[in-house]
């Protein structure tokens, strides 16, 4: 019943089979889970989206809520990531306030987007100063077997391309009428969460790797290369050499991610 | 005078549920689970254990815990989106929802664990805390804990003077000159055994008892559907 302990004492075990480039799952330590998206699985939401990766399952859902813009950028719209990690998703997670992890991948998720330039955020401005469409987007693994930022990250580009704006009716959404606009992205920042365990460096983590790194390097690339944001974790360091390998090695495969996107 | 309801805004018999998908085992890491899908309204449940209880205070030496949590989506209502987390409202489903379930079981099979349910709803439209319960009946068969029967949890009501089961969204507030009154009902087929109960509006004792009936037709053809889902999932394995 108690996956963790059995796990605890096999990291050199773990780290000998991808020094041999064979993971627990069979895969290559360069090798990503496939994915599919589904889109439209909630219809409550403004635009949806269930992205499966290997077997972490989560669900995006995009919500426009009117609201008054910031003072000091009173023609912008805003975007607002959330991720839930909810007790359904696994069996260590515990209800309550958002943890920190939670509000970490909210976080990098949100960096990735915003940073990129991604959103037009004036596109979403109705009247400077008064009123703007404020966009939220909540991520909520319902089976989490790792590599939540990375994955996430893609549903939540892929459910924002899907999500049409309510009709504004003397002034109130009116949700029940959606227009045909829908949310556009200029860039679609996918990143990759590089991963290191003992001298190794790997992509695409399952939950029982993660629970056994060292350290790991989230580099979120954009369709020209371009790197948009970055967020390290995990309590060891990496060398110049082992950076530039991660960076190359996001560059490359941020490109297989996007190719999912429709 | 209320407006009399003679046809149904989608078209349903006025005793006819909304279209049912059930499915069994659909999240990987939990021990049982479950999609429950009933018009456009989509509870997913899953149970973890039965499981060592934390904090371990809380541990009965003569039997075991149920504990259900009930959550929507921040986007899953209509309308604006919703703040995540729970509050009274959600706190107050799973505590009926955990009262619904508990006269199946034999928590005393089960000694120092805590079962846990958790139901979680990306979709919903109207009869979200019965989605539920049907998710998690499916989920807890699912997870092998052994259960007398399943429960299937309906809404009835009357939307003017008629009887009608399974209301949508668009029943509970009809319009202007039209009163509803919403009863979710939980029940075990086997028995008749009403396990959840609960109503808004205003109706006579009458009316209740007869939308209760009702209601039992309706548990019966869910139940089918919560057991159809189990038995696709294991026909093949027993083979």
């Amino acid at each position: 019943m108690n996956k963790e302990s059995q796990m605890s004492n096999g990291k050199e075990h773990m780290i000998k089979a991808i020094t041999a480039d064979i993971r627990y799952d069979g895969r290559k330590k360069d090798e990503l889970r496939p994915v599919s998206i589904e889109y439209g699985v909630s219809t409550t939401a403004d635009g949806s989206a269930k992205i499966t990766c290997g077997n972490t399952e989560i669900i995006v859902g995009v919500s426009l809520t009117l609201g008054t813009p910031y003072s000091d950028r009173p023609d912008e719209g805003t975007l607002m990531v959330s991720c839930e990690l909810l007790p359904i998703a696994h069996p260590t997670i515990e209800s309550g306030p958002p943890s920190i992890n939670a509000i970490e991948i909210s976080r990098v998720i949100d960096r990735g987007i915003r940073e990129s330039g991604a959103m037009d955020v004036k596109g979403l401005c109705i009247e400077p100063g008064v009123k703007v469409w404020m966009v939220s987007v909540d991520v909520i693994p319902i089976n989490h077997d790792g590599n939540l930022i990375d994955i996430g990250s893609l549903g939540a580009i892929a459910a924002i391309t899907k999500t049409l704006m309510p009709k504004i009716e003397d002034g109130v959404a009116n949700y029940k009428e959606k227009t045909k606009n829908a949310l556009k992205l200029q860039h679609t920042p996918v990143p990759i969460t590089v991963c290191k365990m003992g001298d190794q460096i790997f992509v695409d983590p399952t939950k029982e790797e993660e629970q056994n790194l060292d350290a790991r390097l989230t580099i979120a690339v954009m369709e020209d290369d371009n790197i948009c944001s970055l967020q390290k974790g995990g309590g060891a360091g990496f060398t110049s050499e082992e950076l530039k390998i991660a960076f190359e090695l996001a560059v490359a495969k941020s490109k297989e991610f996007r190719k999912y996107l429709a | 005078m209320a407006e009399k309801y003679t046809k149904r805004f989608d078209g349903r018999k006025m005793n006819e549920t909304r279209p049912i998908v059930a499915k069994a085992g659909v999240i990987k890491n939990a021990d049982g689970s479950a999609y429950f899908k009933i018009g456009d309204t989509i509870a997913y449940a899953a149970v973890y254990g039965p499981r060592e209880v934390f904090p371990r205070f809380m541990q009965n030496p003569t039997k075991g815990i149920l504990r259900v949590n009930y959550n929507m989506m921040a986007f899953s209502g209509p309308g604006e989106r919703n703040r995540p987390g729970p509050n009274r409202r959600a706190k107050e489903i799973s505590l009926v929802s955990e009262k619904a379930l508990l006269p199946v079981l034999d928590l005393e099979k089960y000694p120092n664990t805590v079962i846990d349910v958790y139901i979680e709803l990306p979709q919903t439209d109207a009869g979200s805390r019965c989605a539920g319960i049907s998710a998690a009946s499916i989920a807890l068969a699912d997870a092998g804990v052994e259960m007398k029967d399943m429960v299937p949890a309906v809404a009835v009501g009357m939307v003017g003077d008629t009887p009608v089961v399974d209301l949508s969204y668009h029943e509970e507030q009809p319009g202007d000159d039209m009163e509803t009154v919403d009863i979710p009902i939980a029940m075990v087929p086997s028995t008749g055994e009403v396990t959840l109960l609960q109503m808004d509006g205003i109706t006579n004792k009458d009316s209740i008892l007869k939308v209760i009936e009702l209601a039992k037709d309706a548990c019966v053809v869910i139940a089918e559907t919560q057991r159809a889902a189990l038995r696709e999932k294991y026909a093949g394995e027993s083979k």
